[in-house]
Protein backbone atom coordinates (compact mmCIF):
# COMPACT_ATOMS: atom_id res chain seq x y z
CA UNK A 1 0.00 0.00 0.00
CA UNK A 2 2.88 2.33 0.79
CA UNK A 3 4.15 1.80 -2.76
CA UNK A 4 0.78 2.80 -4.17
CA UNK A 5 0.51 5.85 -1.91
CA UNK A 6 3.95 7.00 -3.00
CA UNK A 7 2.43 8.01 -6.30
CA UNK A 8 0.11 10.46 -4.56
CA UNK A 9 2.04 11.75 -1.57
CA UNK A 10 5.18 13.60 -2.30
CA UNK A 11 7.79 12.66 0.27
CA UNK A 12 7.98 8.87 0.55
CA UNK A 13 8.14 8.98 4.34
CA UNK A 14 4.71 10.61 4.38
CA UNK A 15 3.37 7.77 2.22
CA UNK A 16 4.69 5.18 4.69
CA UNK A 17 3.19 7.13 7.58
CA UNK A 18 -0.16 7.39 5.82
CA UNK A 19 -0.16 3.68 5.00
CA UNK A 20 0.62 2.74 8.60
CA UNK A 21 -1.97 5.10 10.06
CA UNK A 22 -4.60 3.94 7.58
CA UNK A 23 -4.09 0.30 8.54
CA UNK A 24 -4.25 1.18 12.24
CA UNK A 25 -7.42 3.18 11.65
CA UNK A 26 -9.10 0.37 9.72
CA UNK A 27 -8.25 -2.19 12.40
CA UNK A 28 -9.40 0.10 15.19
CA UNK A 29 -12.61 0.94 13.35
CA UNK A 30 -13.45 -2.73 12.80
CA UNK A 31 -12.75 -3.72 16.38
CA UNK A 32 -14.44 -0.72 17.99
CA UNK A 33 -17.54 -1.19 15.87
CA UNK A 34 -17.53 -4.83 16.85
CA UNK A 35 -17.29 -3.85 20.53
CA UNK A 36 -20.28 -1.53 20.23
CA UNK A 37 -22.20 -4.21 18.39
CA UNK A 38 -21.31 -6.84 21.00
CA UNK A 39 -22.61 -4.57 23.73
CA UNK A 40 -25.97 -4.51 21.99
CA UNK A 41 -25.79 -8.23 21.17
CA UNK A 42 -25.06 -9.11 24.78
CA UNK A 43 -28.19 -7.32 25.96
CA UNK A 44 -30.34 -8.81 23.26
CA UNK A 45 -29.08 -12.35 23.84
CA UNK A 46 -29.47 -11.94 27.59
CA UNK A 47 -32.97 -10.66 27.03
CA UNK A 48 -33.91 -13.64 24.87
CA UNK A 49 -32.28 -16.28 27.05
CA UNK A 50 -33.34 -15.05 30.46
CA UNK A 51 -36.73 -13.68 29.54
CA UNK A 52 -35.62 -10.15 30.28
CA UNK A 53 -36.85 -7.29 28.21
CA UNK A 54 -33.52 -6.13 26.84
CA UNK A 55 -33.32 -2.79 25.07
CA UNK A 56 -36.68 -2.11 23.52
CA UNK A 57 -37.55 1.52 24.11
CA UNK A 58 -34.26 3.21 23.38
CA UNK A 59 -34.46 4.90 20.03
CA UNK A 60 -34.02 3.10 16.82
CA UNK A 61 -35.12 -0.24 15.53
CA UNK A 62 -34.27 -3.20 17.81
CA UNK A 63 -32.80 -0.74 20.28
CA UNK A 64 -29.54 -0.32 18.42
CA UNK A 65 -29.11 3.15 19.93
CA UNK A 66 -28.59 1.51 23.32
CA UNK A 67 -24.84 1.22 22.63
CA UNK A 68 -24.66 4.91 21.78
CA UNK A 69 -26.57 5.80 24.93
CA UNK A 70 -24.20 3.58 26.93
CA UNK A 71 -21.22 5.32 25.40
CA UNK A 72 -22.53 8.78 26.27
CA UNK A 73 -23.37 7.64 29.79
CA UNK A 74 -19.87 6.25 30.34
CA UNK A 75 -18.18 9.36 29.00
CA UNK A 76 -20.16 11.68 31.21
CA UNK A 77 -19.75 9.67 34.42
CA UNK A 78 -17.50 11.05 37.08
CA UNK A 79 -13.96 9.71 36.94
CA UNK A 80 -13.07 8.55 40.43
CA UNK A 81 -9.66 7.57 41.74
CA UNK A 82 -9.82 6.12 45.25
CA UNK A 83 -7.80 7.92 47.91
CA UNK A 84 -5.90 4.75 48.83
CA UNK A 85 -5.00 3.92 45.25
CA UNK A 86 -1.65 4.11 43.51
CA UNK A 87 -2.90 6.81 41.14
CA UNK A 88 -0.35 6.35 38.36
CA UNK A 89 -0.78 2.60 38.02
CA UNK A 90 -4.52 2.96 38.52
CA UNK A 91 -4.69 5.28 35.52
CA UNK A 92 -2.37 3.22 33.34
CA UNK A 93 -3.80 -0.24 33.96
CA UNK A 94 -6.87 -0.04 31.67
CA UNK A 95 -4.79 1.25 28.78
CA UNK A 96 -2.29 -1.57 29.21
CA UNK A 97 -5.11 -4.11 28.94
CA UNK A 98 -6.61 -2.29 26.01
CA UNK A 99 -3.35 -2.00 24.07
CA UNK A 100 -2.46 -5.66 24.43
CA UNK A 101 -5.99 -6.76 23.51
CA UNK A 102 -5.83 -4.66 20.36
CA UNK A 103 -2.22 -5.46 19.45
CA UNK A 104 -3.36 -9.00 18.74
CA UNK A 105 -5.31 -7.82 15.72
CA UNK A 106 -2.11 -6.64 14.05
CA UNK A 107 -1.15 -10.23 13.31
CA UNK A 108 -4.61 -11.63 12.60
CA UNK A 109 -5.32 -12.13 8.90
CA UNK A 110 -8.84 -11.35 7.78
CA UNK A 111 -8.13 -12.83 4.36
CA UNK A 112 -4.96 -14.18 2.83
CA UNK A 113 -4.04 -10.67 1.64
CA UNK A 114 -5.77 -8.49 4.21
CA UNK A 115 -3.40 -8.79 7.09
CA UNK A 116 -1.71 -5.81 8.70
CA UNK A 117 1.50 -7.64 9.52
CA UNK A 118 2.17 -11.10 8.17
CA UNK A 119 4.37 -12.69 10.78
CA UNK A 120 6.11 -15.98 10.29
CA UNK A 121 5.26 -16.93 13.88
CA UNK A 122 1.86 -15.22 13.98
CA UNK A 123 0.22 -17.85 16.20
CA UNK A 124 2.99 -17.56 18.75
CA UNK A 125 2.89 -13.77 18.65
CA UNK A 126 -0.86 -13.77 19.28
CA UNK A 127 -0.55 -16.14 22.23
CA UNK A 128 2.29 -14.08 23.68
CA UNK A 129 0.52 -10.74 23.38
CA UNK A 130 -2.87 -12.05 24.48
CA UNK A 131 -1.22 -13.40 27.61
CA UNK A 132 -0.10 -9.89 28.55
CA UNK A 133 -3.64 -8.62 28.97
CA UNK A 134 -3.61 -10.15 32.43
CA UNK A 135 -0.95 -7.70 33.50
CA UNK A 136 -3.24 -4.71 33.10
CA UNK A 137 -5.90 -6.47 35.11
CA UNK A 138 -3.47 -7.39 37.88
CA UNK A 139 -2.15 -3.84 38.01
CA UNK A 140 -5.67 -2.44 38.08
CA UNK A 141 -6.69 -4.76 40.87
CA UNK A 142 -3.56 -4.17 42.90
CA UNK A 143 -3.38 -0.41 42.52
CA UNK A 144 -7.04 0.12 43.44
CA UNK A 145 -6.19 -0.39 47.09
CA UNK A 146 -9.35 -2.40 47.63
CA UNK A 147 -9.78 -5.94 48.86
CA UNK A 148 -12.39 -6.84 46.26
CA UNK A 149 -10.12 -5.65 43.49
CA UNK A 150 -7.10 -7.48 44.85
CA UNK A 151 -9.03 -10.73 45.19
CA UNK A 152 -10.35 -10.36 41.66
CA UNK A 153 -6.86 -9.67 40.34
CA UNK A 154 -5.42 -12.69 42.15
CA UNK A 155 -8.11 -14.90 40.68
CA UNK A 156 -7.52 -13.46 37.25
CA UNK A 157 -3.79 -14.08 37.49
CA UNK A 158 -4.22 -17.68 38.66
CA UNK A 159 -6.90 -18.44 36.11
CA UNK A 160 -5.44 -16.83 33.02
CA UNK A 161 -1.89 -18.03 33.62
CA UNK A 162 -3.16 -21.58 34.11
CA UNK A 163 -5.47 -21.60 31.12
CA UNK A 164 -2.78 -20.33 28.81
CA UNK A 165 -1.09 -23.72 29.05
CA UNK A 166 -3.88 -25.92 27.64
CA UNK A 167 -4.81 -23.20 25.16
CA UNK A 168 -1.27 -23.10 23.80
CA UNK A 169 -1.23 -26.90 23.65
CA UNK A 170 -4.44 -26.85 21.61
CA UNK A 171 -2.92 -24.35 19.22
CA UNK A 172 0.20 -26.52 18.98
CA UNK A 173 -2.00 -29.40 17.79
CA UNK A 174 -3.14 -27.32 14.83
CA UNK A 175 0.40 -26.11 14.21
CA UNK A 176 1.58 -29.73 14.17
CA UNK A 177 -1.06 -30.73 11.65
CA UNK A 178 -0.53 -27.64 9.50
CA UNK A 179 3.24 -27.66 9.75
CA UNK A 180 3.48 -23.89 10.05
CA UNK A 181 2.89 -21.09 12.55
CA UNK A 182 1.95 -18.65 9.82
CA UNK A 183 -1.79 -17.95 10.10
CA UNK A 184 -2.05 -17.02 6.44
CA UNK A 185 -0.56 -20.38 5.43
CA UNK A 186 -2.84 -22.20 7.89
CA UNK A 187 -5.83 -20.43 6.35
CA UNK A 188 -4.72 -21.18 2.80
CA UNK A 189 -4.35 -24.86 3.68
CA UNK A 190 -8.07 -25.08 4.35
CA UNK A 191 -9.25 -23.54 1.09
CA UNK A 192 -12.19 -25.26 -0.56
CA UNK A 193 -15.25 -26.80 1.00
CA UNK A 194 -15.99 -27.20 4.67
CA UNK A 195 -14.57 -30.71 4.77
CA UNK A 196 -11.20 -29.13 4.09
CA UNK A 197 -11.38 -27.33 7.43
CA UNK A 198 -8.85 -28.46 9.99
CA UNK A 199 -11.57 -29.20 12.53
CA UNK A 200 -12.63 -32.09 10.26
CA UNK A 201 -9.04 -33.07 9.48
CA UNK A 202 -8.92 -35.89 12.01
CA UNK A 203 -10.69 -36.85 15.25
CA UNK A 204 -7.97 -35.26 17.34
CA UNK A 205 -8.30 -31.80 15.84
CA UNK A 206 -12.07 -32.11 16.21
CA UNK A 207 -11.75 -32.81 19.93
CA UNK A 208 -9.03 -30.20 20.26
CA UNK A 209 -11.47 -27.55 19.10
CA UNK A 210 -13.75 -28.22 22.07
CA UNK A 211 -10.86 -28.01 24.52
CA UNK A 212 -9.69 -24.82 22.82
CA UNK A 213 -13.12 -23.24 23.11
CA UNK A 214 -13.31 -24.09 26.81
CA UNK A 215 -9.88 -22.57 27.43
CA UNK A 216 -10.64 -19.55 25.26
CA UNK A 217 -13.77 -18.77 27.27
CA UNK A 218 -11.78 -19.12 30.47
CA UNK A 219 -8.86 -17.04 29.27
CA UNK A 220 -11.07 -14.07 28.41
CA UNK A 221 -12.90 -14.35 31.76
CA UNK A 222 -16.35 -15.00 30.44
CA UNK A 223 -18.95 -16.88 32.42
CA UNK A 224 -18.94 -19.62 33.58
CA UNK A 225 -15.32 -18.66 34.25
CA UNK A 226 -15.85 -14.99 35.16
CA UNK A 227 -14.38 -15.39 38.64
CA UNK A 228 -12.25 -12.20 38.47
CA UNK A 229 -15.45 -10.15 38.22
CA UNK A 230 -17.95 -12.36 40.02
CA UNK A 231 -20.58 -9.69 40.70
CA UNK A 232 -22.29 -11.68 43.42
CA UNK A 233 -19.17 -12.21 45.54
CA UNK A 234 -16.62 -9.54 44.66
CA UNK A 235 -18.86 -6.59 43.68
CA UNK A 236 -17.10 -6.26 40.31
CA UNK A 237 -13.74 -7.86 41.01
CA UNK A 238 -10.77 -5.97 39.65
CA UNK A 239 -13.07 -3.31 38.18
CA UNK A 240 -14.77 -2.43 41.47
CA UNK A 241 -13.06 0.93 41.87
CA UNK A 242 -13.21 1.93 38.22
CA UNK A 243 -15.86 4.21 36.88
CA UNK A 244 -16.79 5.96 33.69
CA UNK A 245 -14.34 5.96 30.86
CA UNK A 246 -11.62 3.84 32.49
CA UNK A 247 -14.14 1.14 33.22
CA UNK A 248 -15.28 1.19 29.61
CA UNK A 249 -11.66 0.78 28.47
CA UNK A 250 -11.46 -2.48 30.44
CA UNK A 251 -14.77 -3.43 28.94
CA UNK A 252 -13.54 -2.77 25.42
CA UNK A 253 -10.43 -4.83 26.12
CA UNK A 254 -12.60 -7.74 27.22
CA UNK A 255 -14.76 -7.62 24.12
CA UNK A 256 -11.74 -7.09 21.91
CA UNK A 257 -10.02 -10.17 23.25
CA UNK A 258 -13.25 -12.16 22.92
CA UNK A 259 -13.32 -11.29 19.25
CA UNK A 260 -9.61 -12.10 18.95
CA UNK A 261 -9.87 -15.63 20.38
CA UNK A 262 -12.97 -16.27 18.29
CA UNK A 263 -11.30 -15.18 15.06
CA UNK A 264 -8.25 -17.22 16.00
CA UNK A 265 -10.50 -20.26 16.42
CA UNK A 266 -12.15 -19.48 13.08
CA UNK A 267 -8.78 -19.37 11.32
CA UNK A 268 -7.22 -22.34 13.11
CA UNK A 269 -10.18 -24.70 12.93
CA UNK A 270 -12.87 -23.33 10.62
CA UNK A 271 -11.02 -22.27 7.53
CA UNK A 272 -10.91 -18.54 8.26
CA UNK A 273 -11.88 -16.79 5.06
CA UNK A 274 -12.60 -20.10 3.28
CA UNK A 275 -16.31 -20.53 3.64
CA UNK A 276 -18.30 -23.69 4.05
CA UNK A 277 -18.86 -23.28 0.32
CA UNK A 278 -16.08 -21.74 -1.78
CA UNK A 279 -18.43 -18.98 -2.87
CA UNK A 280 -15.78 -16.58 -4.12
CA UNK A 281 -14.26 -19.28 -6.29
CA UNK A 282 -17.61 -20.43 -7.65
CA UNK A 283 -18.72 -16.88 -8.48
CA UNK A 284 -15.44 -16.15 -10.17
CA UNK A 285 -14.40 -13.50 -7.66
CA UNK A 286 -10.70 -14.22 -7.98
CA UNK A 287 -7.89 -11.91 -9.04
CA UNK A 288 -7.77 -13.69 -12.41
CA UNK A 289 -11.09 -12.05 -13.31
CA UNK A 290 -9.89 -8.51 -12.79
CA UNK A 291 -9.07 -6.32 -9.82
CA UNK A 292 -12.71 -5.56 -8.91
CA UNK A 293 -13.64 -9.24 -8.75
CA UNK A 294 -10.49 -9.90 -6.74
CA UNK A 295 -11.39 -7.14 -4.29
CA UNK A 296 -14.95 -8.45 -3.94
CA UNK A 297 -13.57 -11.93 -3.28
CA UNK A 298 -11.29 -10.57 -0.57
CA UNK A 299 -14.19 -8.62 0.93
CA UNK A 300 -16.30 -11.77 0.97
CA UNK A 301 -13.43 -13.57 2.71
CA UNK A 302 -13.08 -10.83 5.33
CA UNK A 303 -16.84 -10.91 5.98
CA UNK A 304 -16.56 -14.68 6.28
CA UNK A 305 -13.77 -14.48 8.86
CA UNK A 306 -15.50 -11.75 10.85
CA UNK A 307 -18.83 -13.57 10.64
CA UNK A 308 -17.30 -16.72 12.11
CA UNK A 309 -15.66 -14.64 14.82
CA UNK A 310 -18.94 -12.92 15.69
CA UNK A 311 -20.66 -16.31 15.75
CA UNK A 312 -18.02 -17.45 18.26
CA UNK A 313 -18.67 -14.39 20.41
CA UNK A 314 -22.37 -15.12 20.19
CA UNK A 315 -21.77 -18.64 21.48
CA UNK A 316 -19.78 -17.17 24.39
CA UNK A 317 -22.72 -14.91 25.25
CA UNK A 318 -25.11 -17.84 24.97
CA UNK A 319 -22.90 -19.74 27.44
CA UNK A 320 -22.69 -16.77 29.77
CA UNK A 321 -26.42 -16.40 30.15
CA UNK A 322 -27.02 -20.14 30.36
CA UNK A 323 -24.48 -21.57 32.75
CA UNK A 324 -23.97 -20.69 36.42
CA UNK A 325 -20.57 -19.53 37.60
CA UNK A 326 -18.07 -22.12 38.79
CA UNK A 327 -16.17 -21.91 42.05
CA UNK A 328 -12.50 -20.95 41.86
CA UNK A 329 -11.33 -24.44 42.86
CA UNK A 330 -13.59 -25.94 40.21
CA UNK A 331 -12.14 -23.57 37.64
CA UNK A 332 -8.62 -24.66 38.51
CA UNK A 333 -9.63 -28.32 38.55
CA UNK A 334 -11.13 -28.05 35.07
CA UNK A 335 -7.88 -26.57 33.84
CA UNK A 336 -5.25 -28.64 35.59
CA UNK A 337 -6.97 -32.01 35.84
CA UNK A 338 -8.99 -32.08 32.64
CA UNK A 339 -7.94 -29.56 30.02
CA UNK A 340 -4.16 -29.98 30.24
CA UNK A 341 -4.09 -33.81 30.17
CA UNK A 342 -6.72 -33.91 27.42
CA UNK A 343 -4.87 -31.32 25.35
CA UNK A 344 -1.60 -33.22 25.83
CA UNK A 345 -3.29 -36.46 24.75
CA UNK A 346 -4.73 -34.69 21.69
CA UNK A 347 -1.26 -33.41 20.87
CA UNK A 348 0.24 -36.91 20.98
CA UNK A 349 -2.71 -38.27 19.01
CA UNK A 350 -2.49 -35.61 16.32
CA UNK A 351 1.27 -36.12 16.04
CA UNK A 352 0.80 -39.89 15.62
CA UNK A 353 -2.02 -39.30 13.13
CA UNK A 354 0.03 -37.04 10.92
CA UNK A 355 2.86 -39.57 11.16
CA UNK A 356 0.59 -42.48 10.21
CA UNK A 357 -1.45 -40.71 7.52
CA UNK A 358 0.76 -37.96 6.17
CA UNK A 359 -1.58 -37.37 3.24
CA UNK A 360 -4.79 -37.50 5.23
CA UNK A 361 -6.97 -40.57 5.79
CA UNK A 362 -9.85 -40.31 3.31
CA UNK A 363 -9.46 -37.02 1.56
CA UNK A 364 -5.96 -36.15 0.51
CA UNK A 365 -5.11 -33.15 2.67
CA UNK A 366 -3.85 -30.17 0.83
CA UNK A 367 -0.18 -29.66 1.29
CA UNK A 368 0.62 -26.43 3.04
CA UNK A 369 1.60 -23.91 0.40
CA UNK A 370 5.06 -23.48 1.77
CA UNK A 371 7.22 -21.26 -0.25
CA UNK A 372 10.78 -22.28 0.54
CA UNK A 373 12.17 -19.84 3.02
CA UNK A 374 15.68 -20.13 1.73
CA UNK A 375 15.48 -20.93 -1.98
CA UNK A 376 19.15 -20.27 -2.47
CA UNK A 377 20.14 -22.44 0.46
CA UNK A 378 17.74 -25.18 -0.63
CA UNK A 379 19.19 -25.12 -4.11
CA UNK A 380 22.70 -25.30 -2.71
CA UNK A 381 21.63 -28.22 -0.56
CA UNK A 382 20.19 -30.09 -3.52
CA UNK A 383 23.28 -29.39 -5.56
CA UNK A 384 25.44 -30.72 -2.73
CA UNK A 385 23.42 -33.93 -2.57
CA UNK A 386 23.71 -34.53 -6.29
CA UNK B 1 11.10 18.19 4.30
CA UNK B 2 14.02 15.93 4.76
CA UNK B 3 13.76 12.19 4.35
CA UNK B 4 12.58 10.40 7.47
CA UNK B 5 13.95 6.92 7.90
CA UNK B 6 11.17 5.18 9.80
CA UNK B 7 13.40 2.29 10.70
CA UNK B 8 15.80 4.61 12.49
CA UNK B 9 12.92 6.51 14.03
CA UNK B 10 11.33 3.43 15.55
CA UNK B 11 14.71 2.11 16.59
CA UNK B 12 15.31 5.31 18.52
CA UNK B 13 11.84 5.23 20.05
CA UNK B 14 12.18 1.62 21.18
CA UNK B 15 15.77 2.05 22.36
CA UNK B 16 14.96 5.20 24.33
CA UNK B 17 11.93 3.50 25.88
CA UNK B 18 14.00 0.47 26.84
CA UNK B 19 16.75 2.58 28.42
CA UNK B 20 14.42 5.11 30.02
CA UNK B 21 12.22 2.53 31.66
CA UNK B 22 15.28 0.55 32.74
CA UNK B 23 16.54 3.63 34.58
CA UNK B 24 13.06 4.11 36.03
CA UNK B 25 13.20 0.55 37.41
CA UNK B 26 16.36 1.45 39.28
CA UNK B 27 15.18 4.80 40.59
CA UNK B 28 11.65 3.83 41.63
CA UNK B 29 11.13 2.53 45.14
CA UNK B 30 7.66 1.07 44.71
CA UNK B 31 7.98 -2.60 43.82
CA UNK B 32 4.88 -2.91 41.67
CA UNK B 33 5.78 0.24 39.77
CA UNK B 34 9.21 -1.26 39.22
CA UNK B 35 7.53 -4.35 37.79
CA UNK B 36 5.51 -2.13 35.49
CA UNK B 37 8.61 -0.26 34.29
CA UNK B 38 10.36 -3.57 33.76
CA UNK B 39 7.45 -4.72 31.59
CA UNK B 40 7.73 -1.59 29.49
CA UNK B 41 11.50 -1.90 29.19
CA UNK B 42 11.40 -5.58 28.18
CA UNK B 43 8.52 -4.86 25.83
CA UNK B 44 10.60 -2.18 24.14
CA UNK B 45 13.42 -4.70 23.75
CA UNK B 46 10.99 -7.06 22.03
CA UNK B 47 10.05 -4.13 19.81
CA UNK B 48 13.72 -3.91 18.82
CA UNK B 49 13.65 -7.60 17.92
CA UNK B 50 10.58 -7.08 15.75
CA UNK B 51 12.30 -4.13 14.12
CA UNK B 52 15.25 -6.35 13.29
CA UNK B 53 12.88 -8.80 11.62
CA UNK B 54 13.30 -11.50 14.28
CA UNK B 55 9.59 -12.18 14.81
CA UNK B 56 10.07 -15.40 16.72
CA UNK B 57 12.64 -13.95 19.09
CA UNK B 58 10.45 -10.90 19.65
CA UNK B 59 7.45 -13.06 20.46
CA UNK B 60 9.64 -15.24 22.71
CA UNK B 61 10.78 -12.14 24.55
CA UNK B 62 7.16 -11.14 25.10
CA UNK B 63 6.09 -14.62 26.13
CA UNK B 64 8.96 -15.55 28.43
CA UNK B 65 10.30 -12.32 29.88
CA UNK B 66 7.39 -9.91 29.75
CA UNK B 67 4.61 -12.41 30.30
CA UNK B 68 5.88 -15.23 32.42
CA UNK B 69 8.52 -13.62 34.58
CA UNK B 70 6.56 -10.52 35.41
CA UNK B 71 3.33 -12.27 36.20
CA UNK B 72 5.36 -14.42 38.58
CA UNK B 73 7.07 -11.32 39.97
CA UNK B 74 3.79 -9.59 40.63
CA UNK B 75 2.51 -12.78 42.18
CA UNK B 76 5.51 -12.93 44.45
CA UNK B 77 5.11 -9.30 45.49
CA UNK B 78 1.40 -9.62 46.07
CA UNK B 79 1.70 -12.85 48.03
CA UNK B 80 4.68 -11.91 50.17
CA UNK B 81 4.54 -8.19 50.91
CA UNK B 82 3.45 -7.26 54.42
CA UNK B 83 1.37 -4.21 53.65
CA UNK B 84 -0.15 -2.43 50.69
CA UNK B 85 2.20 -0.78 48.16
CA UNK B 86 5.43 -2.30 49.45
CA UNK B 87 8.45 -0.06 49.07
CA UNK B 88 12.10 -0.95 48.81
CA UNK B 89 14.76 1.11 50.50
CA UNK B 90 18.21 0.81 49.05
CA UNK B 91 21.15 1.68 51.33
CA UNK B 92 23.72 4.07 49.99
CA UNK B 93 26.56 1.55 49.85
CA UNK B 94 24.41 -0.66 47.61
CA UNK B 95 23.84 2.29 45.29
CA UNK B 96 27.58 2.88 45.11
CA UNK B 97 28.35 -0.78 44.55
CA UNK B 98 25.76 -1.14 41.82
CA UNK B 99 26.92 2.02 40.07
CA UNK B 100 30.47 0.71 40.03
CA UNK B 101 29.42 -2.70 38.73
CA UNK B 102 27.03 -1.31 36.12
CA UNK B 103 29.57 1.26 34.97
CA UNK B 104 32.17 -1.44 34.59
CA UNK B 105 29.79 -3.56 32.50
CA UNK B 106 28.84 -0.54 30.40
CA UNK B 107 32.50 0.23 29.77
CA UNK B 108 33.13 -3.34 28.62
CA UNK B 109 30.09 -3.29 26.33
CA UNK B 110 31.03 0.06 24.82
CA UNK B 111 34.60 -1.07 24.25
CA UNK B 112 33.38 -4.27 22.57
CA UNK B 113 30.79 -2.51 20.47
CA UNK B 114 33.19 0.10 19.16
CA UNK B 115 35.90 -2.45 18.47
CA UNK B 116 33.86 -4.25 15.81
CA UNK B 117 34.73 -2.58 12.53
CA UNK B 118 31.57 -3.61 10.67
CA UNK B 119 29.31 -1.92 13.18
CA UNK B 120 30.72 1.54 12.67
CA UNK B 121 29.08 2.17 9.35
CA UNK B 122 26.92 0.37 6.87
CA UNK B 123 29.81 -1.55 5.38
CA UNK B 124 27.59 -4.10 3.63
CA UNK B 125 25.72 -2.47 0.83
CA UNK B 126 22.11 -3.39 0.31
CA UNK B 127 22.76 -5.36 -2.85
CA UNK B 128 24.90 -7.85 -0.96
CA UNK B 129 22.12 -8.96 1.32
CA UNK B 130 20.44 -12.02 -0.17
CA UNK B 131 16.72 -11.32 -0.60
CA UNK B 132 15.82 -14.85 0.48
CA UNK B 133 17.10 -14.24 4.00
CA UNK B 134 13.48 -13.98 5.03
CA UNK B 135 12.91 -13.76 8.77
CA UNK B 136 11.43 -17.16 9.41
CA UNK B 137 11.87 -19.47 12.32
CA UNK B 138 12.52 -22.41 10.06
CA UNK B 139 16.28 -21.92 10.17
CA UNK B 140 16.28 -22.32 13.95
CA UNK B 141 14.22 -25.49 13.75
CA UNK B 142 16.41 -26.94 11.02
CA UNK B 143 19.54 -26.09 12.99
CA UNK B 144 18.20 -28.05 15.95
CA UNK B 145 17.80 -31.17 13.82
CA UNK B 146 21.20 -30.76 12.25
CA UNK B 147 20.96 -28.62 9.11
CA UNK B 148 22.47 -25.18 9.26
CA UNK B 149 20.92 -23.39 6.31
CA UNK B 150 23.51 -20.65 6.51
CA UNK B 151 26.38 -23.10 6.21
CA UNK B 152 25.18 -25.24 3.32
CA UNK B 153 27.67 -23.66 0.97
CA UNK B 154 30.57 -24.92 3.03
CA UNK B 155 32.32 -27.99 1.69
CA UNK B 156 33.38 -29.44 5.03
CA UNK B 157 30.63 -31.78 6.18
CA UNK B 158 31.45 -31.37 9.86
CA UNK B 159 31.18 -27.60 9.99
CA UNK B 160 28.16 -27.75 7.70
CA UNK B 161 26.26 -29.73 10.30
CA UNK B 162 27.13 -27.16 12.91
CA UNK B 163 26.18 -27.83 16.49
CA UNK B 164 23.54 -30.37 15.58
CA UNK B 165 22.03 -32.95 17.83
CA UNK B 166 20.75 -30.58 20.49
CA UNK B 167 17.08 -31.41 19.97
CA UNK B 168 16.93 -34.37 22.32
CA UNK B 169 18.91 -32.74 25.16
CA UNK B 170 16.77 -29.63 24.71
CA UNK B 171 13.57 -31.64 25.02
CA UNK B 172 14.90 -33.58 28.01
CA UNK B 173 15.84 -30.36 29.79
CA UNK B 174 12.45 -28.79 29.14
CA UNK B 175 10.55 -31.85 30.33
CA UNK B 176 12.85 -31.96 33.35
CA UNK B 177 11.95 -28.35 34.13
CA UNK B 178 8.25 -29.16 33.95
CA UNK B 179 8.74 -32.08 36.34
CA UNK B 180 10.67 -29.82 38.72
CA UNK B 181 7.91 -27.23 38.62
CA UNK B 182 5.21 -29.78 39.33
CA UNK B 183 7.33 -31.17 42.16
CA UNK B 184 7.85 -27.71 43.63
CA UNK B 185 4.12 -27.03 43.50
CA UNK B 186 3.47 -30.36 45.21
CA UNK B 187 6.01 -29.68 47.96
CA UNK B 188 4.85 -26.11 48.51
CA UNK B 189 1.16 -26.80 48.90
CA UNK B 190 -0.38 -27.17 52.31
CA UNK B 191 -0.73 -30.69 53.58
CA UNK B 192 -4.25 -31.97 53.35
CA UNK B 193 -5.80 -32.62 56.72
CA UNK B 194 -6.64 -36.21 57.48
CA UNK B 195 -10.30 -35.50 58.14
CA UNK B 196 -11.75 -32.64 56.14
CA UNK B 197 -14.17 -30.47 58.08
CA UNK B 198 -17.74 -31.64 57.70
CA UNK B 199 -19.78 -28.64 56.75
CA UNK B 200 -23.33 -29.47 57.71
CA UNK B 201 -22.56 -30.94 61.09
CA UNK B 202 -25.41 -33.31 61.56
CA UNK B 203 -24.86 -34.17 65.22
CA UNK B 204 -25.07 -30.55 66.34
CA UNK B 205 -28.19 -29.83 64.33
CA UNK B 206 -29.85 -32.94 65.68
CA UNK B 207 -29.05 -31.99 69.24
CA UNK B 208 -30.75 -28.66 68.68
Amino acid sequence: MAEWLKGYLDPPWLAYLAAALLQCAVLLAVVMTAVAAFNWMERKIAGRLQDRLGPTRVGGRFGWLQSVADGIKLLTKEDIIPAGADAMLFRLAPYLSFCTAFCVFVAIPFTDKWVALRLNAAVFFILAVAGLEVFGVILGGYSSGSKWSLLGAMREAAQVVSYEVPMALCVVVVVTVAGTMDLVAIGKMQSGWFWDWLVFHDPFTFLTFWIYSTCAVASVNRAPFDLPEAESELVAGFMTEYSGFRWSVFFMAEYGSMLAVSILAAILFFGGWNGPIPLAGLLGLTPQHGPVAGFLGELLGAINTLGKGILGVGVMMWLRWTLPRLRIDQVMTVCLKYCIPLAAAMFVGAALWTYAFPGGLILPARAAPTEPAFPLAAAAHNAGEQ
Amino acid sequence: MAEVNWHTFFFLVAALAACGFAIAVVISGNIVRMAFYLVMSLGAVSGLFFLAGADLIGALQLMIYVGGTLVLLVFGVMLTSGGPFARMKTPRWQWALSIVLAGWLLAILLKTATSVDDWGSASVSRSHVPPEAAPTARAIGLALVGVRVDRLAQQNQDTQAGMAGYLLPFEIVSVHLVVVLVGAAYLARTKRRKQPAQFPQKSSTQSL
